[in-house]
Order: C-alpha cells, then sequence, then structure tokens
C-alpha cells in the first residue's frame, strides 16, 4: 500500500458514511445511510436495482456529492478532501470502462502512465496484472474481442494498477454467465486475502455471502439491515422449501398442511399457485415431510424443492415486500415469483 | 451508529505545491491526446469520416457538380471548391468528439478516470489536443487530394498557411461545440442519429459549394451572415487573393464567440456528466 505512504494516521475506519443523503431531482437515492468498513474487510452491499448502491459508491468515490452528511475513506473527506481521497482508492464501476479499440496490455499501460508510474514498473505492473488475470495470452489483441468475463476481469486489472488501498465495485459480476460469475470471485477472493479494504455491491446473497465478511442491505435509499451472511439468513429464517400446486383450488389446503412444519408463516403467491416456506437449517427432513402431507392430501405439486434464500427472501422477512426496485421500475421479471402475501 | 464516530475527525492531506500539479498535469494531457489519437487510429468508422468521405465529396464537386456551377474566381468552380470542402470537412470532423465522448461516458470511462488523482480539465485538454492533430491531418490530406485534381493556392505561401491554420481552429471551434452536444447527449445512439443534424444546413446553406447570390433571397439573407459563410469567404479570400480585412474580424468574432458560448458549457455538462 504504497500510496498511503507519509499520510497522516488514521485511526477510525477505512469507510466511514454518516448520515448520508442525495437526491437527483424528485428522487431519494439515498435517505440518511451509515456506513463503517474495518481495515482489510469486505462489506458487501446488498440491494436490488433502484436501492441506491451505485449512488453510494459514486459519493465514496468522489464522482458526485452528497446532499448532506459526511463519508471519509481512510480518513479523508470526500468532498474537502476530494483529491486525496482519489489518491487512495481504486474503482471498477456497473459497465466495463475498458477502451475497446485498445490492447488489454495498452489499457493497462496507460493506466499505469496516469498515475505516473516510470516505464519499467508499468510494463512489469501491465504483465503482472495479465498474468493474474489469465489475460496473458490475450494481451495484445483489442479488447473489442474479449468475451464478457474476460472484459470484466480487465476492467477489474485496471482499478488495481495504483495498488489501491480501498477499492469499489459496483456489481462486479452482473451480466456473466455463471461459470464467469465464479472464475471472478475467485479473482476477488484472491485480491481480499491480499488485505485491501473492498465495499462491493450485488443484487445477489449468495455473492455478498461468498465475498463480503459483512452485508449491509439497502432498500429504497437506507440501509434496513446490517451483519454476517449467516446473521442475515438466520433473519430470514436458514432454507425454503418452495412448490406449486397443480390444481390452483388446492392452494389454501396445501399452506395449512405445510405451515405446522416452521415456526414461520408460509408465503402464498396466488397468481403463481406457489407456496414457500421458511424451514431454519431443517431443509432435508422437512422437505419429506412436507411431501408427505401433500401427498396424503392428493394435493398433486411441481417443481418442490429446497433452496438457499435468495435476496428476495431477506427482503421478505426484513420488509414484508419483495426485492422491488425503488422507484417502480427494475426487477419486474423477478417480482412475480417472491412477492406474495401472507396468509 | 453515528454516535460512534461522533468524535472522529477527518485527517487532512495537505495538497502538493502548484508547480508539480502543473507538470503532472501537463503529462497527463499528453498520455490523454497520445490514447485519444490511438483509438482514432484504430476506428474504421473515424477513418471513413476523415479520410474516405472528404474524398468523395472532393470528386463529386469537382466532376458531377461543378459543371453546372458558375463561378467567377480565377482557376474556376475547383478554386472555389476547395476552401468550401475544407471548411465542410474540418467541421465534419467534430462528429468524432462527439461520439467518442458520449460513449465514454456512457461505458463508465470517464467515471474512472475522474476518480483518478489527475486534473480534471486532463481529460478535455487531452481531447481538444488529440482533435486538433486530427484536423490538421484532416485538412491537409484534403489539400492534397484538391493539388490532384486541378486546385492551386494563388496567393502565396504564408496566406496559402494562414488558411489551413484558419481551417484547423475553425473545427476545433466547432468541436466545443460538437463535445457539449456530445456531453449532453451521453448516449451514442442518439448522437451517432442526431448529433451532427444541425451541421448540415450551417455547411450546406453557406457559401462552401456555391456562391450565395445564387439562392432564393429568403435563404440568402440566412447564408451570407452565419459564421460558416464568413469563414469560408476569408479562406478563399486567402487562397486565391481578394479582400481580407472584413471577413478575417467577422470570422475572428464569431469563432471567439462561439468558444465563450460553448466552452464554459461543455465543461458544465462535463462537471455533471456522472
Ligand atoms: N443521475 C441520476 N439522475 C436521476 N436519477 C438518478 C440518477 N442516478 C440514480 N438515479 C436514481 O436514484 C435511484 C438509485 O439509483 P442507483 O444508485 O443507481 O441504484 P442501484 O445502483 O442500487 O441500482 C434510482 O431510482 C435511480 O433511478
Ligand atoms: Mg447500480
Amino acid at each position: 500500500m504504497t500510496a498511503t505512504a507519509g499520510a497522516p494516521t488514521w485511526s477510525g475506519p477505512a469507510i466511514l458514511v454518516e448520515g448520508v443523503h442525495k437526491a437527483f431531482g424528485e428522487v431519494q437515492a439515498l435517505r440518511g445511510v451509515d456506513l463503517a468498513v474495518e481495515r482489510g474487510h469486505v462489506l458487501g452491499l446488498l440491494g436490488p436495482n433502484g436501492a441506491g448502491k451505485t449512488t453510494a459508491v459514486k459519493i465514496l468515490t468522489t464522482l458526485i456529492e452528497p446532499d448532506r452528511g459526511r463519508a471519509l475513506v481512510e480518513g479523508r473527506d470526500v468532498v474537502r478532501s476530494a483529491a486525496a481521497v482519489r489518491e487512495i482508492i481504486g474503482l471498477a464501476g456497473q459497465s466495463t470502462a475498458i477502451q475497446e479499440e485498445l490492447t488489454g496490455r495498452e489499457n493497462l499501460e496507460i493506466m499505469g502512465r496516469l498515475y505516473h508510474l516510470d516505464a519499467k514498473t508499468r510494463r512489469r505492473r501491465s504483465a503482472e496484472l495479465l498474468e493474474r488475470f489469465e489475460l496473458a495470452d490475450a494481451a495484445d489483441r483489442p479488447t473489442k474481442g474479449y468475451s464478457g468475463g474476460m472484459q470484466r476481469r480487465l476492467d477489474l486489472a485496471l482499478s488495481l494498477v495504483s495498488r489501491p488501498a480501498v477499492l469499489f465495485l459496483d456489481e462486479p459480476t452482473s451480466g456473466l454467465d455463471p461459470r464467469s460469475r465464479i472464475g471472478m470471485w475467485e479473482v476477488i477472493q484472491e485480491l481480499v486475502s491480499a488485505g485491501t479494504t473492498l465495499l462491493l455491491t450485488t443484487q445477489y446473497l449468495e455473492e455478498a455471502d461468498e465475498l463480503a465478511d459483512e452485508i449491509v442491505v439497502v432498500d429504497r435509499g437506507r440501509v434496513i439491515a446490517a451483519g454476517t451472511a449467516q446473521e442475515l439468513k438466520n433473519r430470514v429464517g436458514g432454507d425454503v422449501i418452495e412448490f406449486a400446486v397443480v390444481d390452483p383450488h388446492h392452494l389454501a389446503q396445501a399452506a395449512e398442511a405445510v405451515s405446522a412444519l416452521s415456526e414461520h408463516q408460509p408465503t402464498v403467491d396466488a397468481e403463481a399457485g406457489r407456496v414457500a416456506l421458511r424451514v431454519g437449517a431443517s431443509g432435508s427432513t422437512s422437505l419429506v415431510e412436507t411431501v408427505r402431507r401433500l401427498d396424503s392430501l392428493g394435493i398433486r405439486t411441481e417443481g418442490l424443492a429446497v433452496r438457499r434464500p435468495s435476496l428476495d427472501d431477506v427482503f421478505l422477512a426484513l420488509t414484508g415486500h419483495g426485492a422491488e426496485a425503488g422507484n417502480g421500475a427494475g426487477v419486474a421479471s423477478r417480482r412475480g415469483r417472491n412477492v406474495g402475501h401472507r396468509v | 451508529m453515528s454516535a460512534t464516530f461522533e468524535t472522529l475527525v477527518a485527517v487532512s492531506v495537505p495538497r502538493p505545491p502548484v508547480l508539480g500539479r502543473v507538470r503532472s498535469g501537463l503529462a497527463d494531457v499528453a498520455t490523454l491526446t497520445k490514447r485519444e489519437l490511438l483509438i482514432w487510429l484504430r476506428n474504421p468508422s473515424y477513418i471513413f469520416f476523415t479520410f474516405i468521405q472528404p474524398v468523395m465529396f472532393v470528386l463529386l464537386f469537382r466532376y458531377v457538380f461543378g459543371g453546372a456551377i458558375p463561378v467567377k474566381v480565377p482557376g474556376g468552380y475547383v478554386s472555389f471548391l476547395m476552401p468550401g470542402i475544407v471548411a465542410q470537412t474540418a467541421a465534419f470532423a467534430s462528429f468524432g468528439t462527439a461520439i467518442a465522448l458520449a460513449r465514454q461516458i456512457q461505458k463508465g470511462v470517464i467515471d474512472r478516470f475522474r476518480a483518478m488523482p489527475m486534473a480534471r480539465s486532463a481529460v478535455l485538454l487531452g481531447r481538444l489536443a488529440a482533435d486538433t492533430v486530427r484536423l490538421v491531418v484532416t485538412v491537409l490530406i484534403i489539400v492534397g487530394v484538391g493539388y490532384a485534381v486541378g486546385f492551386r493556392f494563388q496567393n502565396g505561401v504564408v496566406p496559402a498557411v494562414l488558411m489551413v491554420l484558419l481551417a484547423v481552429g475553425f473545427g476545433v471551434v466547432i468541436c466545443t461545440v460538437s463535445g457539449f452536444v456530445g456531453l449532453t447527449i451521453k448516449d451514442e445512439e442518439s448522437v451517432s442519429s442526431f448529433g451532427l443534424v444541425w451541421l448540415f444546413p450551417l455547411t450546406f446553406v453557406s457559401s462552401a459549394f456555391v456562391p450565395v447570390l445564387s439562392m432564393p433571397g429568403w435563404l440568402q439573407a440566412f447564408a451570407k451572415n452565419q459564421p460558416v459563410t464568413t469563414v469560408i469567404d476569408e479562406m478563399r479570400s486567402l487562397a486565391l487573393g481578394g479582400p481580407l480585412g472584413l471577413h478575417a474580424w467577422q470570422s475572428a468574432l464569431w469563432l471567439a464567440g462561439i468558444i465563450a458560448v460553448f466552452v464554459p458549457l461543455a465543461v458544465r455538462a462535463y462537471r455533471r456528466a456522472s
């Protein structure tokens, strides 16, 4: 972490956000957000589309100013000491900010020049990052021809050229297929084990669970929960059993039949004919019991399964509503399945 | 949470001295200039706009329309045409500025630069410098093509050089307008569809291709008094000989006026474009 050398020392958390508000015209993107990330820790900012994640990242990376509240990165105020903040941060935004006409190596070397690394350091650093992100073979091809996963990896590599002390990744795996996503997770985990402070945003509980020490759930510009992935899952109630009834008339009866299996109430989506039940850690036992009960009542089901809790389940448990976009737009396609009313 | 940290006072980091900042700022401008030029050379559509399209225009007007357009200048239509084509090409070259800025905003490249420790002005200055180089190359190519099809400077070397400089200066000024358009629209597709519309009336309803006096009266009123005509008339006088004074003043005033309006607008749009 050469970037911080010689700077005044700071005893507080690496990232500190207090009472930050930000509005875009009528839209209240952030409504009083508090965050703290210890040095060397990974914070996952989890929330649906429109929750305010990108706005928070933009404020912390000095791209926009908060209307109210303060935000400090390694003790440096993002408004008053913006230049000093930029010295120590790295940013990979929501879209891949690579220049497609240039090769991977050129993208990296230009970044090195802009950080005023000398020619030798620049070359070594580029080669090292290309190697580490498995881009060495494609290094001298224009990035236009890179796959989505390669572009994301290069984008991440670009944010690391200066060896930043604090790194911000805004939805680092959005748009990637499952395999590339897991590849990206491995890359990020390796990075984190080297001690970088990281704030990343995501729409997937699974991803936050995989990467973050601590998760902060945001909804419509507010923090609605914070804790480790385990703590959040406990609040959600662990595994979820989900099924659809073939005959819609059986819906209420089915919900009634399984409700005794859990301390939680089942969630019923009348439109889709679906029932979901949070069953804590007893996923497989409860699954067998569910099958037995429904079978004895002669209720036929489809797609009966145990699954890990999703962001939607977290939202349902925390707010009573699904993971809707803050202002109506956004995850419409995800809504139908999980937004239900309680019986 | 806030209560816990209320007592923490932000650290203040002294800014480096002004001289060092200026020096590193200039280095950043140079890096970004080279970067933009490299991108330009790699992009086939930019190359088309800068080289192929203007060459086609020269050939088209010289050989297809040229015979039908009577002009009273030494050397005939090709002499009349070349200053007009040079100015028109310089103006349309600003398309690259609008497209590149819109694309870089859309992709987050500008945001990434703005989150880095470099002067915020470096991005726009680097682009302006690259655009200037681009314009010099473009103008010289068109003049070269003009020479191949019979155009000759008839007024000596110094006025010829001044004509080239005026054309480049004019192109740079139009780039500030295009830069503003790109930074405001922020969407590559819309910029490619609409980002250039305003240039058509300005360059075609001017003295670029036909004498203004051949237009209907109501069009003449616009054509005579708009900046593109003023600049082209001055370029023509420089290239072929003729009165220099009046158009020189008018051109200078127009160009200064456009800069005074559009540079602040572009800078403001750049600040807000996150
Ligand atoms: N520049 C902007 N102008 C207007 N509204 C904006 C702007 N940026 C974000 N918003 C709005 O603010 C809210 C939060 O957006 P954002 O921070 O991008 O959410 P997320 O990254 O969690 O999807 C959304 O309703 C979004 O439409
Ligand atoms: Mg976002």
